[in-house]
């Protein structure tokens, strides 16, 4: 062998070998390096007049031989037949080494030039001789023996681990010498050390070329195996003329067909006649590149490949029947299975293509090919013949064949052949006839059955390659369901088997086999068994059982598999804990039985894997447990976010989520142990400490939702809390260092605090980023073809990777603060959410009623008194300075409907009159308050967003306190799109809102009406510029005011007594009593007179009632058409009764 | 395709590295470390197929030797776990009961014949007898040095 005596290498790489350590290893190969770099370098800097010369001497075996003192130096120069060379050369060599040329005859014995040394040096020593060489290598040039040495040597160093960076050049000037040793080592090492980005190569492009394009049969296989190992682009620009004309002509298509699929896919198109020839070729070598080079070709570009098909299939005919295959191309038994696998490879991609098409198309693309193709192909002639198309043509072919050979399973290599040409069939659209459709199933399940374990490993392994190759086969059929759950059966078997490689890729074909058809159920019944899989020391194994049981999850088994999977996620290796936990986290989510669970799960998951739940998943369940109305999910969300707590060590992820959901909801449970916002507080600021940037803001709003639920305020937590502010108020964080800021400006407020930092509003309902994520892949897979389907389907690591983190690290936004702060900037989000905050956070609700409360500061006044924690700016507050004493129970199912309208226009002017709709409003309990073209609202509540075209309820209380005729006003915003609507609106909640009609009778009326004497408790008027109206008008308006007209108590016709109860948080339940005296002949003025417990009240509600005859606010309603007789009125009773007297005395 | 293969002992010394997709030069260092890593402590009882990265490494334990091959997602597993035995048996058949040591010393000929075996990231020879043309031409051209 060529190679065999290189001595200096082994000796090099025994040195290596009996290195102790890395260092000493290091060492050697950093002198090598050193000594081959000069080497290298000396070469280089040779000297320029022997430059002649050292082109003869590198080509040349320089040989030193010893006897005695006298050394002799044997040169061998091949190609220097001329007398003139050799004796300029033996001058040239006498002048440089002072030697004289050796005698005649053996000079005639050897046939070369050579000369005999007496040299100057001191020869005799083995240091000598070294000198010796060393110089005379200086002065020639490395011989080929050398750098072929050298770079040996560099690739065994650079195959060791060590940089390389130099000797590229040398390498690939190898490539150039004229002998196959030195250029064999030149391509190899060429193509290890250098890839087809490198610089270097482009030296290459030339001499590859003229070695491809050479006679020599040899250098062109290493040019070709070079080309086709490392070309590029550059290469494949450059040589796929050359390569191409080649493959035309010569015999050798093995490298070729191999060559050409990696460098020149982009030239092909007139390939294809040589494609047919290549294909007729006898050798296998040839016929297994020739399907390397169609398979990639008929990827790129199926059309012009048809031509290729029936030949493919005589290929695997004549395989399958194991005709002339020569023996060393069987591999235990079966003839040259990759060969096969390769065959099926293109003939599944001809007929993928083929399916995707049209009928028509396909009919008479064939049509034509077969017409091109004419009389090569005796069966193609027939073909013509009879006018149908290859396809049904091959379908025939196929059966047949299948029938003559279906049975005979003895020889493995049938099983690929069969299902890959069963499948062809499936794609064809002629399988519908009965006949075939039966064979053909008959023959698939032969298949599926036929396999045996056998006890030679390889000769196992071989067969069931092409097994798992033909179930692959069957899944893409769309085989009924019995050979189905025949496969899913078989799978089921090799998932228990104990051969791990079997039940791998049973459990990988399983997987697939859940995106291929509807086998759930059959799936179903090998859980248990999967599970056990899932507990596989084996992590290959494991990966597939996670994946597998990923696919199977639905709704009926999610409980069971994802607690499997929390179970499982505590002792798996840190390497699968990733995509365990966001798989997890995806099923839970996607097929969560009730919420709690689901929050229990991810609380569970964030604790056992926390780096791996990315910030969407915790986003989430606060978005499930804010949304949520069943207290006992928020009370249970809560109550285990303080369980977790208690744990020593926890997660980041499991502080923020914790401290969101007990700062919005620790109140909930104050009751319980441990619970009190002091301890909750306590616990949550324990975790400050040890928490990142991304934490800490979240902290703050937590301090300050606790602070604001202590009710009564705990002066040491707040000053406690407050302390934390200041501490923060410093803070080089902006994050941190305004919410610092903000909350401890705000919690200074006292009560007001409540309001701003009100319970967040309802998210709005989004899918979640997980599944959609989950989904969108989905959705692609489902429009692969076939073998792509398989790629993408198996790489959901990769959609692991590089999917779910890049949330982690970022800080908390708005979408999750505790205090909601609008981003104006965000319009997508054009709903009225923003309209109802400030940019700073504060509330919108103005009152213009002056404030009361000892708190001399307007946004405390207005804020107090809400009883509603509602989106902050909603919350209309009714407030009344004067008396505090008397009813309570004053609620208002008065509400607010926000629904944002779809069209757009420039100006927005709002739909009808506002005040008209206010005054309607004051009357009726619900009805429209305002509208524009964007917005409408109802009294009936605003959520946080209000998607497109939806409308969202919300709820608002009202509670009187006072009696007032002042009204709240709603000052009330938002945004659509660009524009910024501002209203003020004022809330119909009148003082007549909080009446409650109330019939009294003579015996109540008249010892109430007594007891109030005079005032303040008492006061009478005379109202003059009344709008004049009927009594029974007057009845009407006074029944729509809550102030119902009891008739009978006032013997004079003309009067109205009228009576109701006024609720307010200071009064509690307060009867008043309104008497009206009209004068029949001048209905612009009347006497009235009220009386109530309350002189705040009684005033007000004179004032208000006077205010309601004085301008009469019902414009839109008719006037009652009752005629005033109508009204029943009583007389005699009157006349007779004494308590009328005692009225008509009184009054 | 065949992406790389490598031959790598238990200790993680690289005893042949071929690429057949263009890597820088620390990646590739990384590829091996890693590949090693996840082969190395596998147990003979596991399977021969480790996912990594986006595709799978079809490894095969000989000895103390280790020969992966980094192969598509889809490509079928048991096809290239039997193409690396008959590699092993092309290897046993030209060094006649080949070991470790025959390949340490003689790596620029497992070089070769790979190159034999495998072209372009697709097996190419199926033949179980090392390439005769191949041989011969070594020999012709090899007469030379021999004489050494």
């Amino acid at each position: 062998m060529a190679l065999s005596g290189m001595r200096g290498l082994s000796v090099f790489i025994s040195d290596i070998r009996n290195c102790q350590n890395k260092e000493q290893e290091r060492l050697r190969v950093d002198k090598e390096l050193g000594n081959i770099r000069t080497r290298f370098k000396n070469e280089k800097a040779m000297n320029p007049s022997s430059c002649s010369w050292k082109a003869f001497l590198s080509d040349a075996m320089v040989v030193i031989s010893c006897k005695g003192t006298k050394v002799g130096l044997i040169i061998f120069l091949h190609h220097m037949h001329n007398n003139k060379c050799q004796s300029s050369l033996a001058k040239f060599i006498s002048a440089e080494f002072r030697c004289e040329p050796l005698t005649g005859s053996e000079k005639r014995n050897r046939g070369h030039i050579w000369h005999l040394v007496t040299p100057s040096l001191p020869l005799s020593t083995l240091e000598g001789r070294g000198q010796f060489c060393s110089r005379f290598r200086r002065i020639v040039g490395l011989s080929p023996y050398e750098k072929k040495k050298y770079v040996w040597k560099m690739l065994y160093i650079y195959m060791l681990g060590y940089d390389v960076d130099f000797g590229h050049m040398e390498a690939v000037s190898l490539i150039s010498a004229p002998k196959y040793p030195e250029k064999q080592v030149g391509y190899i090492v060429t193509s290890c050390l250098l890839n087809e980005n490198h610089d270097f190569l482009r030296l290459a492009i030339n001499t590859v070329r003229n070695d491809i394009i050479g006679r020599n049969e040899t250098f062109q296989c290493l040019a070709l195996t070079l080309v086709g190992n490392i070309g590029g682009r550059e290469f494949a620009e450059s040589l796929a003329p050359d390569v191409q004309k080649l493959l035309l002509q010569t015999a050798r298509e093995e490298e070729g067909c191999t060559v050409s699929p990696a460098s020149f896919q982009k030239k092909i198109q007139m390939w294809s006649d040589r494609m047919a020839q290549l294909l007729d070729e006898r050798d296998m070598g040839v016929l297994t590149s020739s399907m390397s080079l169609l398979v990639a070709l008929v990827s790129n570009n199926h059309e012009a490949y048809w031509s290729c098909l029936p030949k493919c299939v005589k290929i695997l005919e004549r395989l399958a029947r194991n005709q002339d295959v020569p023996q060393e191309y069987t591999y235990y038994g079966i003839p040259s299975p990759w060969l096969q696998s390769n065959y099926s490879l293109c003939f599944e991609l001809l007929l993928h293509w083929t399916c995707n098409k049209g009928k028509a198309e396909i009919y008479l693309r064939n049509f034509d090919f077969w017409h091109e193709l004419g009389d090569t192909d005796s069966w193609c002639s027939r073909e013509q013949r009879e006018g149908v198309g290859l396809i049904n043509r091959l379908n025939i072919k196929s059966l047949w064949w299948l029938l003559d050979h279906g049975c005979d399973i003895d020889a493995l290599i049938n099983l690929t052949l069969q299902v890959k040409t069963m499948r062809a069939l499936q794609y064809f659209p002629t399988v519908e006839d009965p006949n075939t459709r039966r064979s053909l199933f008959e023959v698939l399940q032969r298949i599926l059955m036929g396999t045996d374990v056998v006890k030679n490993v390889n000769k196992n392994n071989a067969s069931h390659a092409v097994l798992f190759e033909a179930l692959a086969l069957v899944m893409h059929l769309d085989a009924e369901k019995e050979m189905m759950s025949q496969c899913v059966a078989l799978l089921g078997k090799f998932i228990a088997v104990r051969e791990p490689n079997i039940r791998y890729l049973g459990l990988e074909n399983m997987t697939r086999m859940l995106m291929v058809t509807d086998v759930h159920d059959i799936i179903k019944r090998h859980q248990a068994q999967i599970i056990t899989s899932l507990k596989d020391p084996d992590i290959s194994i494991r990966r597939r059982a996670l994946d597998l049981l990923y696919g199977m999850c639905d709704v009926s088994n999610a409980k069971d598999i994802v607690e499997e999977l929390l179970q499982y996620l505590s002792s798996a290796d840190f390497a699968m804990r990733e995509e365990l936990s966001l798989k997890a986290a995806i099923l839970a989510e996607k097929f969560a039985p009730d919420l709690s669970w689901y929050v229990d799960v991810i609380l569970q998951l964030i604790d056992k894997a926390g780096d791996f739940v990315s910030d969407d998943i915790w986003f989430r369940v606060v978005q499930f447990v804010t949304n949520n109305e069943d207290l006992q999910v928020t009370e249970a969300a809560s109550l285990k976010a303080r369980e977790y707590l208690d744990k020593p060590a926890i997660h980041e992820t499991m502080v923020k989520v914790s401290a969101y959901i007990l700062g919005e909801y620790s109140h909930l449970l104050a009751r319980r142990p441990g619970c009190s916002p002091k301890e909750i507080f306590n616990i949550i600021h324990e975790k400050l400490p040890t928490v990142s940037t991304s934490t800490i803001p979240i902290l703050l709003s937590t301090y300050a939702k606790i602070l604001m639920h202590t009710q009564p305020p705990d002066q040491e937590l707040q000053k406690q809390i407050w302390a934390i502010f200041s501490k923060y108020e410093s803070c080089i964080d902006a994050e941190i260092q305004q919410r610092a800021v903000e909350y401890h400006a705000l919690s200074m407020k006292g009560a007001a605090l409540m309001d701003i930092l009100a319970e967040m509003p309802k998210f709005p309902e989004r899918q979640s980023s997980l599944i959609k994520k989950a989904e969108d892949s989905e959705a692609d897979t489902a429009e692969q073809s076939a073998i792509k389907l398989r790629a993408q389907q198996q790489t959901s690591n990769a959609l692991v990777l590089t999917d779910q983190r890049p949330a982690n690290g970022t800080p908390p936004v708005s979408q999750l603060g505790l205090v909601k702060v609008p981003n104006m900037s965000n319009a997508d989000q054009s709903t009225a959410e923003q309209g109802l905050t400030h940019a700073n956070g504060a509330l919108t609700v103005v009152d213009p009623q002056p404030p009361s409360t000892p708190s001399p500061d307007l946004l405390g006044d207005l804020l107090g008194p809400l009883a509603i924690e509602g989106p902050s700016g909603t919350a209309p507050p009714q407030s009344e300075p004067r008396v505090a004493s008397g009813l309570e129970v004053g609620a208002n199912e008065d509400a607010l409907a926000i629904a944002p309208v779809e069209e757009q226009a420039n100006t927005i002017q709002p739909i009808g009159d506002i005040a008209e709709r206010f005054h309607a409003l004051c009357l009726k309990d619900s009805g429209v308050l305002y509208e524009d073209p964007y917005i409408q609202m109802e009294l009936s509540l605003v959520p946080e967003t209000i998607p497109p075209r939806a409308q969202v309820q919300c709820p608002l209380e009202v509670i009187n306190l006072q009696p007032s005729r002042d009204l709240p006003v709603l000052d009330f915003s938002y945004k659509f799109g660009t524009h910024m609507v501002n209203v003020k609106l004022r809330l119909p909640a009148v003082l007549n809102k909080f009446l409650q009609p109330i019939m009294v009778s003579p015996e109540e009326f008249f010892p109430q009406w007594r007891s109030l004497s005079g005032p303040p408790l008492k006061l009478q008027e005379v109202v003059r510029g009344v709008r004049p109206m009927l009594l029974a008008e007057m009845a009407n308006l006074f029944n729509s005011l809550r102030l119902i007209v009891c008739p009978g108590l006032d013997p004079n016709a003309n009067n109205l007594v009228a009576s109701t109860t006024f609720y307010s948080e200071s009064t509690r339940a307060m009867l008043c009593l309104i008497r009206i005296e009209t004068d029949p002949a001048d209905r612009t003025q009347l006497r009235m007179t009220i009386a109530s417990g309350d002189p705040a009240l009684t005033f007000e509600l004179k004032e208000f009632i006077k205010e309601q005859l004085v301008s009469i606010p019902v414009p839109s309603r008719p006037p009652a058409p009752m005629p005033p007789q109508a009204r029943p009125t009583s007389p005699p009773l009157a006349a007779l009764s004494d308590p009328g007297a005692i009225l008509a005395g009184l009054l | 395709m065949i992406r790389f293969i490598l031959l790598q002992n238990r200790q993680g010394k690289t005893r042949l590295a071929k690429y057949y997709i263009p890597l820088e030069e620390s990646e590739k260092h990384k590829v091996e470390y890693e590949v090693h890593r996840l082969v190395v402590n596998r147990d003979p009882k596991f399977t021969n197929f480790v996912e990594f990265r986006t595709h799978k490494v079809i490894y095969r334990r000989y000895a103390g030797l280790f020969f992966s091959l980094c192969v598509d997602i889809t490509d079928n597993e048991l096809a290239y776990l039997e193409s690396i035995h008959l590699f092993v048996e092309i290897l046993d058949h030209f060094f006649s009961n080949v070991c470790e040591l025959d390949l340490v010393f003689n790596f620029h000929k497992v070089y070769l014949i790979l190159d034999e075996f495998i072209l372009a990231g697709s097996c190419k020879k199926q033949a179980r007898s090392y390439d005769i043309r191949c041989r011969r031409n070594h020999r012709e051209n090899g007469e030379l040095e021999k004489q050494e």
